[in-house]
């Protein structure tokens, strides 16, 4: 075995790591944003002696970027599956593969980052409230809600900054030039 | 061939130069003071961070755009241009994407979380963060098909570049 295909083995294994632990980072995002749900019940009145309770839920649907955010998550991680899956099997698509997978690597990073963003400043509005606008915060009253979407941007974050690593290694790999076959010297004619 | 290439790859630049600006200008000129009940409520970029985020995360972008035209010359940096192009993609979809859903809040509010909409209150200050929010998602697409582009010599051998 040369030296070479030792360097590449290696490459390989890295790879394949990183992309194990992008799966794992948006697969877990998914799962806590997914089951993100807290209710509450509040008094709300007191007739006579007894209080009237109402019970609110809070949910990851009730907002657009957080759901937004579950399906570019799933989608990343489906996508890094898919690619682990390829690798482990061997398969090779004509050569097509690898731009293939650089071109499919970039689209994944740029829809996990505009997911993970979106729910960021959603978590930052829900935290901090926006007093010129009147809207109250609502971290106060549901902080299991908010702790638990706190820790699944996080995950998603780390998932980010890894497909970012794995893009750049992809890129780097297409640009690299490929060795020309050289011609035997049986064929060569001589004028 | 190698013409063309580079004249496909400064028109793209070109005009996401043009979205970014008109992006950062709109966005940063957008002001609207409406009077509801005695109370004067102004409606500003600067109060909401998602669009502080957006209008300075695309000024970076424009000023880098401008960069990497001057620079177009040397191919010693090419390299640095792919990567750098990617992260600056990457900004611009998030720039535009946490815009975006505060956006969303104000314009449809949000029942659950008893949120208002705004929109009602400052037509003017929302019609113009809608141009801007377009002209930022135009930028982001063409940065994307920058990408593609610069990376496409590879996907076939009929778009390989000869010397």
């Amino acid at each position: 075995m040369g030296e070479e295909e030792v360097g590449q083995k290696r490459q390989k294994a890295v790879v394949l790591v990183l992309r194990a632990a992008a799966f794992l980072a948006t697969a877990a995002a998914t799962i806590v944003m997914a089951l993100n749900k807290e209710t509450r019940t509040f008094v709300v009145a007191t007739v006579g002696t007894t209080p009237v309770t109402a019970s609110i839920t809070a949910k990851f649907q009730q907002t657009p970027a957080n759901v937004f955010f579950v399906i570019a998550n799933a989608m990343a991680s489906n996508h890094n599956l898919m690619m682990i899956g390829s690798d482990l099997l061997g398969l090779d698509y004509r050569g097509f593969k690898l731009p293939l997978v650089a071109i499919l690597d970039m689209l994944n990073a740029a829809l996990l980052s505009a997911g993970v963003h979106g729910a960021a400043f959603m978590a930052q509005l829900a935290k901090n409230g926006n007093s010129h606008a009147r809207w109250n915060e609502i971290c106060d009253k549901f902080q299991g809600y908010c702790n638990r979407g706190g820790i699944a941007i996080l995950a998603s974050y780390v998932g980010l900054l890894v497909t970012l690593g794995i893009t750049v290694v992809s890129i780097v790999k297409l640009l690299k030039p490929k060795p020309q076959p050289q011609p035997l010297a049986s064929e060569i004619e001589v004028p | 061939m190698a013409k063309i290439r580079k004249a496909v790859t400064v028109t793209l630049r070109l005009l996401a130069l043009a979205a970014t600006v008109v992006a950062v200008v709109i966005m940063a000129t957008s002001k609207e003071t409406a009077h509801v009940l005695n109370l004067t409520f102004t409606a500003k970029f600067t109060h909401t961070p998602a669009f502080k985020y957006y209008v300075v995360v695309e000024a970076i972008a424009g000023f880098y755009t401008v960069l990497a035209l001057l620079l177009a010359s040397k191919s010693l940096l090419s390299r640095l241009t792919l990567i750098l192009d990617l992260v600056v993609a990457m900004l611009l979809t998030s720039s535009i994407a946490a815009a975006l859903a505060i956006a969303q809040v104000g314009k449809q509010g949000n029942s659950h979380a008893g949120w208002l909409p705004i929109c009602g209150q400052v037509p003017r200050y929302c019609d113009k963060l809608v141009v801007s929010l377009v002209a930022g998602f135009v930028a982001a697409l063409v940065y994307l098909l920058l990408l593609v582009y610069t990376l496409r010599a590879a996907l076939h051998p009929v778009f390989a570049i000869k010397p």
